[in-house]
């Protein structure tokens, strides 16, 4: 036998002897390791589970954490106040804390009583057109998002409110299932008629854990992923977001928020102060008042900046350093069953599930980590069906960022309640895979098609993240 | 009749040292597999006790807050404003031991119900309530547009839907309406100064609507005594109450008592109301900024730990929790009663020079160094109290942070 041949025999053998019985590739060793977060995870199943420290952050740097914890926990006043602190509230604002919105560092949700107003969730508005630097070009009444409270005397831009329209459908075994298709209104309008051609986002609050993390992952092990053009022809066509930095002027990658239009946490952070509270910062020093809230634009607010940079840089330390809780049960074998039909339907061609941060300056705690986020940190067309129709940056109005899915079988536990997606449409997880269309079609029609005991392990694993 | 009531003792007392000597034997006193919370009832009922007597005490007291505002509305002089102001002061000292009761989603902050928020929210919203330095016509005092009637329900209502916390009530929102905003240089040690004036109906009287302003006052002041009342009638003795259900399960019953020490001891206390103030230096990051008595909150707050340690309330000692952690390592024990002396030490040293004007002072100043000592102190307390709970065989969490909602 020539010496190639051999080899090439050699090496198939190899290659067979590697795989598992049925053909598979072998399995990732760290496939089941509860350590979502690596040396941050922290084991805990409780209502706090999303808010604790880094489990290896320790001393002064732990004390640090809870300096910031206290920050993003308070409530802000108008101003001026005694408290220059944290005053500046307002004029127009959704929630008057970090914590009113990310309750427990955890998820948001939609009203579920009726009457309830939008506590975690918030329309972001746009109208058509892309800005100097390809951002979202803001509603010119009410601004990039509708803020529902206000200071004294000055009007609210609105209530938003959500009608559901049941869709029933069947899995192939014949069980039946329904999704409930949301359409959103503003109603007591503050300021006059929305502009025609208006953009609405529904978007909830994502869960605060693991972001250092995130952040501390290499932008080319992001990019590498992307194939836009699905050369592979695997019917995924990831791309990364490229977004404006502030603190930068420049266009750099995007990886937070539900479309990764934020580069940073930092600035992700100043972002929401700014939008969410209407607190200005040194990133974000206008007010949230458009030209046309005149009475928003007159009321007092105070100088500005009116988020100090250390307390803005003590929120963003404690938000690099929240904790990743350890997924539970990973030696369940309806777990583990689970999470073999997860790969196999390739949910991980875009939760993918493992990745490892680079080294990060000043934060030992998120350097070098192997974790298991299962997100690729890019943007998929999930198909118009779960589309919100609002470009975003390099986004499309198709397209939505792979969430992280660590920690979300913990949310029924933080937050109370089991409604997911961007805004919180679906009602468990069985849901929220039926509605995923568009490159992840083959994926939900793997899990649609699958026989009621499949569906349930993977349900399952999904619950055990 | 001597001799025999002697025999009587002396029997007695033989009967005891038999049970003494019998208990002994079954007592092996390094074993923790004799469950450590056999004992837990009493303390657990003590605790109950107390937070009740607690709570009634703060009841009264704002009682007679709530007589002494209605006097000084009806007829506001600066003698009546100084008794109200008086009755103030005196109706937050029993409130301050009860945020140790806190933390665990007890009656105080059920998240439905619980009406902490209401009582004793901070930073208060002062543009929300009245007039401030750079705004005469700022707040519901002066809006009689926006808020016709100024009552309870026109207060609650902005905490309807259970969203944004009520910021405009409570302790300190009284003690706005009755000091006014403290905008003198720390160094001038001073508290706010409104004048009794911005009561008067009338000629005299300074700002506007006096009579708004009064009936605010009122209106809180009301609310504070309703939302207390309720609280008695949680922890009362032999109803169908909260406490009721609380002293049924002593595990979690201790569970609870830990959490609240320790919450308060690390992330409320020390972290968030002394911590982020001496780091950043804001002059009013204090909680009782208008009639500067933050101090004695300190000194209050940390009381309250010490009271659930050793099942304290004013005058009545009784079963603590220091009872069982003695049983089981009284080596532990006498530590956090060390701590407890050394942090009750610190605070007592805070006394006397104004917080604001404490954090406001130079690194390694006495006053800045006082601050930080009582800091110190309840760092030492809080670890102590995670290993009081190991050796209790119950676990919580430490680092419970404090809940803006």
């Amino acid at each position: 036998m020539r010496t190639s041949a051999l080899f090439a025999v050699l090496l198939l053998a190899a290659a067979s002897a590697c795989s598992s019985s049925d053909g598979e590739p072998m399995e990732d060793p760290a496939a089941d390791d509860p350590r979502s977060g690596g040396d941050t995870t922290v084991f805990d199943e409780t209502r706090g589970a999303f808010a604790e420290p880094a489990a290896n952050l320790h001393g002064d740097r732990r004390d640090n954490f809870f300096i910031g914890n206290a920050i993003f926990n308070r409530g802000w006043v108008s101003a001026p106040a005694s408290v220059a602190d944290f005053d500046g509230l307002g004029p127009v604002f959704n929630a008057l804390g970090c914590s009113g919105c990310h309750t427990k560092d955890g998820r948001g949700r939609p009203p579920i009583e009726p009457g309830e107003t939008f506590l975690s969730m918030l329309l972001r508005l746009s109208v058509p057109g892309k800005g100097p630097h390809g951002e979202t070009v803001d509603e010119p009444t009410y601004g990039g998002q509708l803020q529902g409270n206000a200071i004294l005397g000055v009007p609210p831009e609105g209530v938003a409110k959500i009608t559901y329209e049941e869709r029933p459908g069947t899995y192939a075994d014949g069980a039946p299932f329904s999704l409930r298709r949301p359409t959103y209104a503003i109603d007591q309008l503050g300021y006059g008629p929305l502009a025609t051609g208006t953009m609405i986002s529904p978007r909830v609050a994502p869960a605060m854990i693991g972001l250092g993390l995130l952040e501390a992952i290499p932008e080319d092990a992001i990019v590498a992923r992307a194939d836009a053009d699905d050369r592979d022809g695997d019917g995924i066509s990831g791309r990364p977001n490229r977004v404006w930095d502030v603190a930068k002027q420049a266009v750099v990658l995007g990886r937070f928020g539900w479309k990764a239009n934020q580069p940073s946490l930092s600035q992700q952070n100043q972002g929401a102060f700014n939008g969410d509270m209407g607190i200005t910062s040194a990133l974000f020093p206008a007010e949230q008042c458009t030209a046309a809230q005149t009475a928003c634009a007159a009321a007092l607010t105070g100088p500005t900046p009116q988020l100090r940079e250390s307390l803005s840089d003590d929120v963003t330390y404690y938000s690099r350093l929240l904790a990743v809780p350890a997924r539970r049960r990973t030696e369940d074998v309806a777990v583990r069953r689970g999470r073999r039909l997860f790969e196999k339907a390739r949910c991980v061609a875009c939760h993918v599930p493992a990745a490892r941060t680079g080294v990060v300056e000043g934060f030992p705690e998120l350097s070098e980590q192997s974790i298991r986020p299962y997100t690729d940190l890019l943007l998929h067309d999930l198909g118009d069906d779960l589309a919100d129709g609002r470009p975003d940056f390099e986004a499309n109005g198709n397209e939505w960022r792979t969430p992280p899915l660590w920690g979300i079988g913990l949310v029924k536990t933080v937050n109370r309640h089991e409604l997911y997606l961007h805004d919180g449409r679906a009602r468990g997880f069985a849901e929220a895979i039926l509605w995923h269309g568009g490159e992840a079609t083959s994926a939900r029609e793997a899990f649609r098609t699958m026989p009621a005991d499949d569906r349930a392990a993977l349900v399952d694993f999904l619950g055990s993240l | 009749m001597l001799l025999r009531s002697s025999i009587l003792l002396v029997g007695s007392a033989l009967l005891v040292a038999a049970c003494g000597s019998d208990d002994k034997g079954s007592r092996s006193g390094t074993s923790t597999t004799a469950a450590p919370l056999e004992k837990a009832g009493p303390v657990v009922e003590q605790y109950a006790k107390n937070v009740h007597a607690n709570y009634v005490e703060a009841l009264d007291k704002a009682k007679a807050l709530q007589a002494a505002v209605d006097v000084f509305v009806a007829a506001p002089s600066a003698a009546t404003q100084e008794a109200a102001k008086v009755a103030w002061v005196a109706a937050r000292v029993p409130y301050r031991p009860s945020e140790v009761y806190r933390f665990y989603g007890g009656p105080i902050d059920d998240e439905m119900t619980g009406p902490e928020g209401a009582m004793n929210s901070w930073p208060l919203d002062e543009n929300f309530i009245d007039y401030n330095a750079d705004d005469a016509n700022a707040g519901i005092v002066n809006h009689p547009d926006l808020v016709a009637t100024i009552d309870a329900q026109a207060l609650r209502g902005e905490n309807e839907k259970g969203g944004e916390k009520n910021i405009a009530t409570g302790y300190h929102a009284v003690e706005f309406l009755l000091w006014g905003q403290d905008n003198d240089a720390p160094s001038a040690k001073t508290t706010g100064k409104r004048p009794y004036t911005d009561y008067v109906t009338g000629t005299g009287g300074t700002a506007k609507n006096q009579d708004r302003r009064g009936q605010y006052l009122k209106v809180v002041a009301a609310m504070l005594v309703s939302d207390l009342e309720g609280l008695v009638a949680a922890w009362a003795p032999g109803a169908e109450n909260y406490g009721k259900t609380f002293v049924a399960d002593p595990k979690v019953a201790v569970t609870n008592m830990l959490t609240g020490m320790g919450a308060m001891a690390n992330a409320e206390l020390s972290g968030e109301r002394m911590t982020v103030a001496y780091k950043n230096r804001d002059q009013e990051d204090e909680h009782s900024c208008f009639s500067d008595t933050t101090n004695a909150d300190i000194l209050g707050n940390a009381l309250g730990i010490e009271n659930v340690y050793l099942g304290r309330y004013g005058s009545t000692d009784g079963a603590g929790l220091d009872e069982l952690v003695a049983a089981v390592d009284p080596a532990l024990d006498a530590s956090m009663k060390k701590a407890l002396a050394e942090t009750a030490a610190a605070t007592a040293g805070l006394q006397g020079v104004p917080f604001d004007f404490a954090i406001a002072s130079a690194d390694g100043s006495p006053e800045r160094e006082a601050v930080l000592k009582v800091i110190k102190a309840l760092k030492v307390e809080a670890p102590l109290i995670v290993r009081i709970g190991t050796a209790l065989g119950v676990t919580f969490k430490l680092e419970e942070p404090s809940e803006q909602l």
